[in-house]
């Protein structure tokens, strides 16, 4: 199994760290992984995306054109990325702020409304989470209870009093994301 | 510290490799894309944990030579930077190769020339493995491709600097910099309590005073001193080459890459390899010793070879010079800081060597 990946945002999303988290749920189960940010000026305040890749076999190339799974959280990261998703691959994205919609049909396109969901979780921080489970839901590469444990290691012990709500914001996002197409 | 496996970038794999590898001290001045380096050793506060010092010099020049007088003593010393700072020390490293001293300097590659770019780059080599400074020197020159060897490399990179009194540079990139992976780290060695023979440690009545320069007004004294380098870089030719090979057992075209190019051809060999086309990866660890027999061999039995590289053109001339004529030998590399994908490697390799 490789699941090829890219999540794409703006700065301050949580992009890379819920790219972060996946890498080592992925190195809990015994996987491969990589995980490939945009680095520089393109990250301040501008879009933010990372290339992660899990997988059962040596990773050959970090860096990639097309991907399995494309998760989209802006409109500039879905004019750049639908185009991106291999053929009968997945794309997830969060309808704030969208104005063109995805439009492949030989994809598979889920929305998931995490914005607005965070928004009712009072905690805007819990934004990745709620894409992260939904991701999940569709795409179970990884046991949820590595992902939690994955994010306790990338969480600063002095967070560790959120894990409760970002738990609860990602069984929301498996409850809410759903099928477009 | 035991053997232990972490997810971390590159620039922090090194980081840490190198306290375990028992590094005395590290001096260094903050650039894009290896910061992180210097972050992660001030952050962790070595000093505490194996005595080794970390130090923000006030500029690369101070730095390097800093890792010069580190190094004179006979301590295990390290330096990093990317490109444009990497020049700078440019100085500083020509002494200590013409001072047959010691030490490890880390090329976090971007693009160039000038500040260029901060994104990834290959286009430092040339620099790195035909000298970089003035003078008839080289450095030994390893090319990591993934955060585990940025890891590895640290040791090799120190013995092979104390077995041949020769600087030697881990060639890597932004990409490899920046990207996190999981790593094996091996468990704390301890710091070397005593001085190589030749260390400048202050002298005792039992021997000869010794004495690190790399100035000789006595010409031929200069040249046999020469010469002395010269064998010794004849010696790590034969001896310290260093490669991999993928998928090269029955291909009929070689891909030659290092580095992060390395990592994206290994995906064009699987892509070529769906479409019918055999193809292989050699690999070069050690650009200098640059594999030139091994290229040699795969001469006689593939029908052309493609250097992938990120620049215009570099490690090609060394492709060029092992395959002497035998087979097309092209070269295929973006630039500006923009990573070649296994696509274009492909398409590159049907155009300019299947078709060609």
């Amino acid at each position: 199994m490789t699941e090829e990946i890219i999540i794409a945002g703006f700065g301050g999303q949580g992009v890379l760290s819920m790219g972060k988290i996946m890498a080592y749920s992925g190195i809990m189960q015994d996987m491969e992984v990589s995980w490939m940010p945009s680095y520089g000026p393109e990250m301040r305040g501008g879009t933010a995306n990372v290339t992660v890749i899990l997988s059962d076999e040596r990773i050959s190339s970090p860096i990639l054109r097309t991907f399995d799974t494309a998760v989209i959280l802006n409109q500039q990261s879905l004019d750049k990325f639908e185009k991106a998703v291999k053929p009968g691959g997945t794309l997830i994205y969060d309808g704030n702020g969208i104005t063109r919609h995805p439009e492949r049909d030989d994809i598979a396109v889920y929305r998931i409304d995490a914005t607005e969901e965070a928004a009712k979780l009072e905690s805007s921080k819990t934004f990745n989470m709620v894409v992260l489970g939904g991701y999940l839901k569709i795409k179970p590469v990884l046991k949820l209870e590595n992902v939690i444990t994955g994010l306790k290691k990338s969480l600063p012990e002095r967070y560790h009093h959120l894990l409760p709500m970002n738990e609860k914001a990602l069984s929301r996002g498996m409850e809410i994301i759903k099928k477009l197409n | 510290m035991e053997k232990e496996l972490r997810l971390m970038k590159g620039n922090e794999a090194i980081a840490e490799a190198a306290i375990r590898a028992g590094t005395d001290g590290y001096f260094g001045y903050p650039i894009t894309p290896q910061s992180e380096v210097l972050e992660y050793l001030m952050a962790e506060k070595p000093h505490e944990r194996t005595g080794m010092v970390v130090l923000q010099a006030e500029s690369e020049v101070a730095a390097i030579n800093m890792v010069y007088g580190g190094a004179g003593c006979g301590k295990k010393i390290m330096t990093s930077s990317s490109s444009p700072g990497i020049s700078l020390k440019q100085e500083g490293i020509t002494y200590i190769a013409g001072a047959e001293l010691p030490c490890l300097i880390l090329n976090v590659v971007r693009g160039g020339p000038g500040l260029g770019t901060i994104q990834p780059a290959q286009s430092d080599y040339f620099q790195a493995t035909k000298g970089g400074g003035h003078g008839d020197y080289h450095l030994i020159v390893l090319a990591p491709s993934s955060v585990q060897e940025m890891a590895d490399f640290v040791e090799l990179a120190y013995d092979l600097a104390f077995k041949y009194r020769n600087p030697a540079m881990i060639l890597s990139d932004g990409a490899i910099g920046q990207m996190m992976e999981k790593v094996w780290l091996k468990p704390q060695k301890e710091r070397s309590k005593e001085a190589p023979a030749w260390a400048t440690t202050g002298k005792t009545p039992d021997r000869e005073r010794n004495i690190i320069t790399s100035l000789d007004l006595d010409s031929n004294k200069q040249e046999q001193f020469n010469i002395k380098l010269q064998d010794k870089y004849r010696e790590m030719k034969e001896k310290e080459v260093r490669y991999e090979e993928f998928q090269c057992d029955d291909a009929e075209y070689l891909l030659v890459a290092y580095g992060t190019s390395a990592r994206v051809c290994q995906k064009a060999i699987q892509l070529a390899r769906e479409e019918g086309i055999k193809a292989g990866l050699l690999r070069p660890i050690t650009l200098f010793p640059f594999p030139t027999k091994e290229i040699r061999r795969m001469a006689d039995q593939v029908k052309g070879m493609l250097s992938v590289e990120m620049s215009a053109g570099q490690m090609v001339e060394d492709v060029r010079l092992a395959v002497n004529g035998k087979v097309p030998v092209e070269h295929f590399g973006r630039m500006g800081g923009i990573v070649t994908n296994a696509e274009e490697v492909v398409e590159s390799l049907k155009t300019k060597i299947i078709g060609g």
